[in-house]
């Protein structure tokens, strides 16, 4: 067979095996031509090694993707958007479809440019340049960072239909930084349980946040890689603020200026913003911590059965702000019986764990649910209990249980239960 | 853990410098700088530099934030949390107009500029009803917020941990689960070129 000829037969036969690509792996009544006839790649040469100096995903992932909801916000410089949770296993988040949150856009500073400020409450007011920065111990630690606001548009319905939309304000990166009580001894802190430290990031917005010393001083980072290299821009280039288990917000981006305060500032940013109102009428403020939370991500809406009934992964997400997620439970039948799910690994603490539950579908409908549990005995909740305690417009910190209605066809739907 | 001893790493910062980035105001006033505003100022530079999107009278424009109005309504199905009806400390708006406004042009304004605009703002609240009111340094905490009150520190442990850390049920948890309500009903995800919720493997 000439090349030309072979060229000519894979052009059609991709044409008409284009339906099954995705279809059951049915007894082949007939040979496959993708083996029984010599391929393309297994006779014509790649790409060059000086082709992609640094590479993205290969064409046929691009629809593994950050993602906006337009109506969402009023306007895309203040506002957020989504990880394909759907789309990606294990724990590790690729930073460039990891999610961005901005409050006046993703700035661009240079390390050169670049300057720290610590003052308030210490003996040495200090600047550092990012040189200084590399010139301290430093550690390496995982952690999910999870918008506060995460799963925040489901509190009174089930509203958006994805795993990506309801659950990827989120993403989770192996962080290399200094301990933020590092860069405090540096300056001679006060370090007072009654003190604080306000954080601001040098973009327009600040996005000043009060944190207690307590906090500071135990495990937040001043990062300045994610994942082995350097931070986005959208991630905050050069230096971000790490703060373990508690709400993304508090991660300021484009860090510029720590303050040591003998108060919380109660900025902008907690008071106006991540608070959460009761139905009441009164609102929690100071509601750092990210609880127990998890979701399926596949099955899910953008993540169909096509593989009919049979041999089944169950894939999904939990994580705690309180520490190591210690069982993942999952339900098929809308939380009547539960099955305890397999871990990936062990979880980081403070960090996403992968479950897994393998199973066979019969091709009835089911009602797919996931619950997380932490080493502090902590079970993530029902959105009835959180709606009983709370209302529905405390905006933030739904980490409510998701359920997922899968039809006969393998479809999933976002769906509430009773 | 135990902090360690300083690297000698950094350099002392000078006073100029520590005066242009820490501009932070706290609720009890230290951070303010000199100056003054009246409400009359105040509604003439916001109409120049604000009401495009905040409206003229603070009420907000299509999806931009309201600043203005909302009072008892935080217990309401649709609460308008606005700098009347929800923001607890004054401190919060000086300072947010001050570091973060006008979107897009922010750190533009005079101390005196936000003192005017803050002024209107509480005007547009009802919370100062004299058009001759002039806010400054001096009076600037007498101002009485209306939800300074509103506000608990994160009680979540008592209230729900305590409740929420219990073995969970595995069997017979509920004889029957109905669906309540449906994503599909609402359809407002984005949809790729198929009509799917951008689905996987549809670009």
């Amino acid at each position: 067979m000439s090349n030309t000829t072979r060229r000519g037969f894979l052009k059609s036969s991709a044409v008409a095996t284009a339906g099954l690509a995705t279809g059951a792996s049915a007894a082949a009544n007939e040979p496959d031509p993708l083996i029984t006839d010599v391929q393309d790649w297994a006779s014509y040469t790649g790409a060059g090694v000086d082709e992609t100096p640094y590479g993205l995903p290969i064409r046929f992932e691009a629809d593994v993707r950050r993602r906006n909801v337009e109506w969402l916000t009023a306007s895309p410089i203040s506002s957020i958007n989504f990880t394909p949770i759907h789309a990606l296993d294990g724990t590790i988040t690729p930073q460039g479809c990891a999610f961005e949150r901005h409050h006046s856009g993703a700035i661009e500073l240079s390390k050169p440019d670049y300057r720290l400020m610590i003052n308030g409450l210490v003996d040495r007011p200090l600047v550092f340049t990012y040189a200084d920065l590399e010139r301290f111990p430093r550690e390496n630690h995982v952690y999910f960072c999870e918008c506060a606001a995460n799963t925040g548009m489901e509190w009174a319905g089930a509203q958006l239909n994805g795993a990506q939309f309801t659950h990827g304000m989120i993403h989770n990166m192996e962080y290399t930084g200094i301990p933020l009580r590092s860069l405090l001894a540096e300056a001679g802190a006060q370090m007072d349980d009654d003190l604080w430290v306000y954080v601001e990031g040098a973009d327009a917005s600040s996005n000043g946040r009060s944190i207690p010393m307590a906090k500071a001083l135990d495990d937040c980072l001043v990062a300045f890689k994610a994942n082995g290299e350097a931070l986005r821009m959208e991630h905050g280039y050069p230096v971000r603020l790490v703060v373990p288990g508690w709400e993304g917000n508090m991660w300021v981006k484009w860090l510029r200026r720590i303050e040591v305060v003998d108060r919380a500032v109660e900025s902008r940013e907690e008071t106006s913003k991540y608070t959460d109102v009761y139905e009441d009428g009164t609102a929690r403020k100071w509601t750092w911590v990210m609880d127990a939370k998890s979701v399926v991500t596949s099955p899910s809406p953008q993540m169909p059965i096509e593989h009919g009934p049979g041999p089944l992964v169950i894939s999904g997400l939990a994580w705690s702000g309180h520490g190591q997620i210690t069982r993942v439970d999952v339900s098929k039948d809308g939380g009547m019986t539960w099955e305890t799910a397999r871990l990936g690994k062990q979880g980081d603490s403070k960090a996403l764990t992968r479950f897994y539950l393998d199973t066979i579908w019969d091709g009835q409908p089911m009602l797919l649910q996931s619950r997380a549990m932490d080493e502090t005995g902590y079970v993530q909740p029902t959105k009835a209990q959180l709606r009983e305690m709370r209302g529905e417009n405390a905006v933030y910190h739904n980490n409510c249980i998701q359920t997922w209605a899968v039809n006969e066809q393998g479809i999933a739907e976002n769906v509430e239960t009773s | 853990p135990a902090a360690t001893g300083p690297l000698g790493l950094g350099r002392a910062a000078h006073p100029e410098e520590l005066a242009a980035w820490d501009v932070d105001v706290l609720p009890d006033g230290r951070g303010l700088p000199e100056g003054s505003g009246d409400v009359l100022t105040g509604e003439e530079v916001f109409a120049d530099k604000c009401a495009s999107c905040h409206g003229d009278f603070a009420e907000g424009v299509d999806n931009w934030p309201v600043l203005a109005g909302g009072f008892d309504t935080l217990a309401d199905e649709d609460p308008v949390k606005t700098v009347g009806s929800y923001w607890p400390y004054l401190s919060t708006v000086w300072d947010y107009v001050n570091r973060s406004m006008p979107f897009g042009e922010a750190q533009t304004l005079t101390a005196d500029e936000t003192y005017a605009i803050v002024a209107y703002i509480l005007y547009s609240n009802d919370i100062v009803e004299d058009e001759a009111f002039i806010l400054s340094h001096e009076n600037f905490t007498a101002v009485q917020m209306h939800n300074t009150d509103g506000f608990v520190i994160d009680d979540r442990p008592g209230l729900e941990y305590a409740a929420w850390r219990a073995e969970p049920c595995m069997e017979n948890c509920k004889d029957s689960v109905e669906i309540t309500r449906r994503a599909s009903m609402v359809n407002v995800t984005p949809l790729d070129e198929h009509m799917h919720p951008a689905m996987r493997g549809e670009m």
